[in-house]
This record gives structure tokens, sequence and C-alpha cells, in this order.
């Protein structure tokens, strides 16, 4: 099976999506990305000449909503998931 | 030593004016309480679907014309991914590949005096991020930081300019003529200060009469035009000093310090994110058509530049008055509606930019000029009648502001009709020519300044009703009669 995506590479994409993985579980996500990747490839096949990029898969265009104003949540329903409050704010551990 | 030429790209983000955010409707009242405009699409909550403003789409196209754009008949979404606590959804909804605008520009006056062409490259839709505010003294000692995500998702333009900018003063013009052309076509607040119009620099130096672009820095969130002139300032003369010393420039994110007047590191080009865009499966494209098109079109009022030449050649107004009037909306649009009434532009726009700007700097608050159009052209009209004289006029005007009565009947309580009558000013000079002996002597001598001081004397005697000239000619005859009977 040729290698379409490297253990580099999925420690980079953990690292973008603030996962923490050991060597072992790097190892499986690569043969499974590697996998899956070579599955998708089959779509490689179909030509695609002439063929204008597509951003959405529906023919809609224009999905719209007028300006106005709805009511929104109550605060204290808008915080009750949130680990920790203060001040009316959710509160989070420091950043850097 | 080499000479270096500096290169600046600028970003803008201004806040649109819209009721609602971008994707639900949720209120954009500035000010409010924490959290009291959020909703579980604008917390990024699962399960949740974004659905497009339709005026956020208009006032995007609607600057995208006032800054010469071409239009994108096809625009669409896509996602920039990024874990920061201001963006609850993990990814911002902006338009990476395909913005709604492109190719635009606008008119600055370079540094020799020269109109210049400075490119536009994008203006695309966006969403804003939420508050953070940290504990502590700085981000770096806080223990923790609260999040407030009644700013988040407010549909936000970014506009972004080619590297066409070749000094502080130049980039500093841009960005001023930006924001007036923002405030005339109503699409954005563009107040500095309360953040709804913020503006990113791109600074790099090349040896003059090269052609490519040197290693550029870029400062974030310059918040005043002041901080946006000294921050180029500053980096400007740090890169050269670097070049100077055969060091090469870091690609770096850089924040200003205003109370230091110096650029500090906020990070470098190693930790570069990389955003991953990739277009939004839950926002169909927008699709601008042509008759779409001519309907937003219509709401574009009249910019800034056709405004100028309007007054300068219509009005025969100097470049210098017109700008003046064309900067301040209130006072353009009175000058419009004063001269409609009363065709004496000159007249009117020195009484705006004199008294009227007076009264509007004391008053900030004003949201408009408290004094009726009608009322202003009749107090210019005792003025040019000679009915008023011109300090009268101004405390007129002054008492017209404070208690909305009309012109006429201030002057009437007051008693404030100038004095036009022959006799009864003959009667006050001849009085104050009696009690001055020295200053008529003075005159006699030749001293004909002494004669400013005697129709001043008359005009004081008078309570300032006074007509001045008819004052002048009448003191002339008298003194001239005194003479030869001395």
């Amino acid at each position: 099976m040729p290698e379409l995506i490297s253990p580099d590479q999925v420690g980079q994409m953990a690292k973008l999506s603030s996962l923490r993985l050991s060597p072992e579980e790097t190892i499986t996500y690569q043969q499974t990305l590697n996998q899956i990747l070579e599955w998708l490839q089959q779509i490689e096949e179909v030509d695609t000449q002439g063929v204008a990029p597509t951003s959405h898969i529906l023919p809609l265009v224009n999905v719209l909503r007028p300006d106005q104003p709805v009511p929104s949540l109550p605060r204290e329903v808008a915080l009750a998931n949130s680990p920790a409050q203060a001040e009316g704010c959710f509160k989070v551990p420091r950043i850097l | 030593m080499t000479t270096y030429e500096t290169v600046i790209g600028l970003e803008f983000h201004a806040e649109l004016r819209t009721k609602t955010k971008l994707f639900c409707g949720c209120s954009t009242e500035f000010d409010a309480a924490p959290n009291t405009q959020v909703c579980p699409g604008c917390l990024g909550l699962p399960g949740t679907l974004p659905v497009l403003n339709q005026e956020a789409v208009e006032m995007a196209v609607i600057a995208g014309l006032a800054l010469n754009c071409h239009i994108a008949p096809y625009s669409a979404f896509d996602r920039k991914n990024y874990f920061y606590p201001d963006l609850p959804k993990a990814y911002q909804i902006s338009q990476f590949y395909l913005p709604i605008c492109i190719e635009g520009h606008l008119l600055i006056e370079d540094d020799q005096g020269k109109e210049k062409t400075v490119r536009i490259n994008r203006i695309h839709i966006e969403e804003d991020a939420g508050k953070l505010v940290h504990s502590g003294d700085s981000i770096l000692s806080s223990q923790y930081s609260l999040a407030d995500y009644n700013r988040g998702a407010i549909p936000l333009i970014e506009i972004v300019t080619e590297p066409d900018l070749r000094s502080a003063r130049e980039a500093k013009d841009f960005a001023e003529q930006l924001k007036l052309i923002l405030s005339y076509t109503g699409v954005s607040d563009v107040k500095m200060e309360q953040g709804s119009l913020r503006c990113d620099a791109n600074i790099s130096l090349r040896p003059i009469g090269s052609t490519t672009l040197g290693a550029k820095t870029e400062i974030k969130n310059l918040n005043s035009f002041r901080a946006l002139f000294k921050a180029i300032q500053y980096e400007e003369s740090r890169q050269a000093a670097v070049l100077e010393q055969g060091g090469k420039i870091d690609q770096a994110t850089l924040a200003w310090d205003e109370a230091k007047g110096q650029t500090v590191l906020m990070r470098s080009k190693e930790d570069a994110q990389d955003y991953r865009y990739f277009p939004d499966p839950d926002l169909p494209p927008i699709h601008v058509d042509a008759s779409w098109l001519e309907a937003i079109k219509t709401r574009l009022p009249e910019l800034p530049g056709p405004r100028r030449s309007r007054l300068m050649e219509k009005w025969q107004l100097s470049q210098y008055d017109a700008d003046l009037l064309v900067a301040n909306t209130l006072l353009a649009d009175y000058f419009d509606q004063v001269t409609a009434k009363l065709p004496a532009a000159k007249l009117v726009a020195n009484w705006l930019l004199g008294d009227i700007s007076r009264l509007l700097n004391v008053n900030p608050e004003w949201k408009n000029i408290p004094i009726s159009a009608d009322d202003f052209v009749q107090l210019l009209e005792e003025v040019q009648s000679g009915r008023l004289s011109n300090n009268l006029a101004k405390e007129v005007l002054a008492e017209m502001a404070e208690s909305g009565q009309s012109p006429k009947s201030i002057i009437q309580a007051k008693g404030w009709e100038q004095i036009s009558d022959s006799d009864a000013l003959q009667a006050l000079v001849e009085e104050v020519v009696a009690a001055n002996f020295s200053a008529v002597d003075d005159y006699r001598q030749g001293k004909k300044q002494a004669l400013g001081f005697l129709i001043g004397q008359v005009i004081q005697k008078s309570k300032g009703k006074a007509n001045p000239q008819l004052a002048r000619e009448i003191l002339q005859k008298v003194l001239a009669n005194t003479s030869i009977q001395a």
C-alpha cells in the first residue's frame, strides 16, 4: 500500500486539532487514514475536465434571512452547560 | 548607505451596521450585558445551522461599489480553522476562495501631492470573534479569561489593499479616505475607538529601484489613525536599522505598544497557523445577479469624491473649504439644505466652517444641527440685508441653538436690530466725537487708525447694533466738519 500520509503529517494534524496522540496511536491513525485516502483516490479516476469547482453539493443559491432580530437565549440558559462562569461570562483556562 | 523604499499594504475590518448577526437573529446592539445576545447558533452548539443575513450581503456589495470593486456574480463561504476561546465553533466562517468583491481602488494624495490610485485586492464577508477579558494585568500573567460572545458572529467586511502605499502618511490618508467613504455609505459606524473599524498594516522595505518585495512584518489591531501612522514610522526605521547592520527581517506578527511607542513581537513565522480553509458545507453560495445588483446600486448615496467636485464646480468653493465640508456629513448635508433655499454658497460655507463648526465641537453629542435650515436662512438674510451686524448674528446663532427660537423673535426680544438709520447714528457719532477729543485730534494729525477706535466707540454705545459701514461713513463726514471748525 503506498504511503499517502506520513506519521509526521498525522502528528501535525493532531497538533492542529489539539489532540495528544501516543506514538502507537499515531501509527494506528496513519494506517487508517491511509486506507481512507486510498479509497478516496478512486475519485481521481473521474474526468473533471471542464467541470466548475463545486463549493456546495445542493443546487441552491441565496438562502437568505431578513435582518430582523429574534429573542436571544436567557443568559443563564446560555451559560448553563459551561464548566465555569463568572460575571456573566464563560470562564476559560489561561490561554498562553 | 542604502536608501530604502517602504512598501505597505493595509487590511481593515469594518463591522457592518446590520440589526442582527451574520448567521442568526441575535441583536448586534453595542454594549449590552455580556452573553445576552447569544443563541445556540452563534455559541457554536452542535446541530445548529447558519442562515445568511441578506442585509449583510447587500452592505458588503454597497461597500464594494463605493470602492470601485468588481462584484463577483458567485461567491461562497469557507471555514478558517483555529482554536482560540473567542471562537466557540473553533472555525470562523469567512470567504477565502471566492470573495464577494474583487479588484477595486481608491484615490489618495501621494507624498508629492499628486493623485494616486491604490488598488484594493478584495472585500470579503466574515463573522467577528467574541470578546475576551483576561484576569490580571495581561494575557501572560492571567490565571483565566472571561468570554463574552455578544460580538461573536457580528458581520464584518475585510478590505485588503495591494502593497501600493509607500509611507506612513499615505497609509493614514488611505485609512481616512476609506473611513469617510464607508461612513457615507452607512454600512458601518467606522468608530475606531469602539472597534467597529480596525486596521492591520503589512510593512516591508526594499532598496530603491528594486521591484521584488522584502520580508514583511504585520502590525495587528491599530485602533486609531495616529497609532497607524506612528506604528508604521517606527517599524520602517526599525527595519531599516536591521538591514543597515546587515541583518535580515524575520517575518512576524507584531503588536503596537502605544505607551512605549514601539512594536512588540506577538508571534514569529514558525508559529504561523495552518488554517485549513475549506468550503463551508452548511452555506450555499451567494449569487448576485444583474437585477439584484441594480437594486443594490440604487442604495448607493453620493460619495465624498463626487460631492467635493460638485461643491467646487457648482458653488465655486475652494478645495480647502470643500474638503472640510465633505469630511463632516452633518455640515455637508446642512450646506445642501441651506444653499437650496439661499444660493449664497460662500457665505453659507463660512458660517458652517466657523460658528456652526464651533458649536459642533463643544456639543459632540449632537446627532444633527439643532437649527432648522429655514431659521438659518432667515438669520443669514438678516445679515445680508444689513439689519443685523455680523457679531450680533453670532450671538443670535448661539441663542438659536440653545433655545430653538427663530432668529427674528430672538432679535426682537433682545432689541438687536441693527441701526442703519443715518439720523440715529449721526447723534451717536456726535456724542462719541465730543467725548473723545484726543482720538479726534490724533485722527486730524493723520493717525488714521484712530478712526477704528472711534468706530468701536460708536458700536459700543449702540450696544453692538450700529451698522459698522454706515458708522464709518458718518464718522468720516463728522470728522471732516470738525477739522474745519478747529
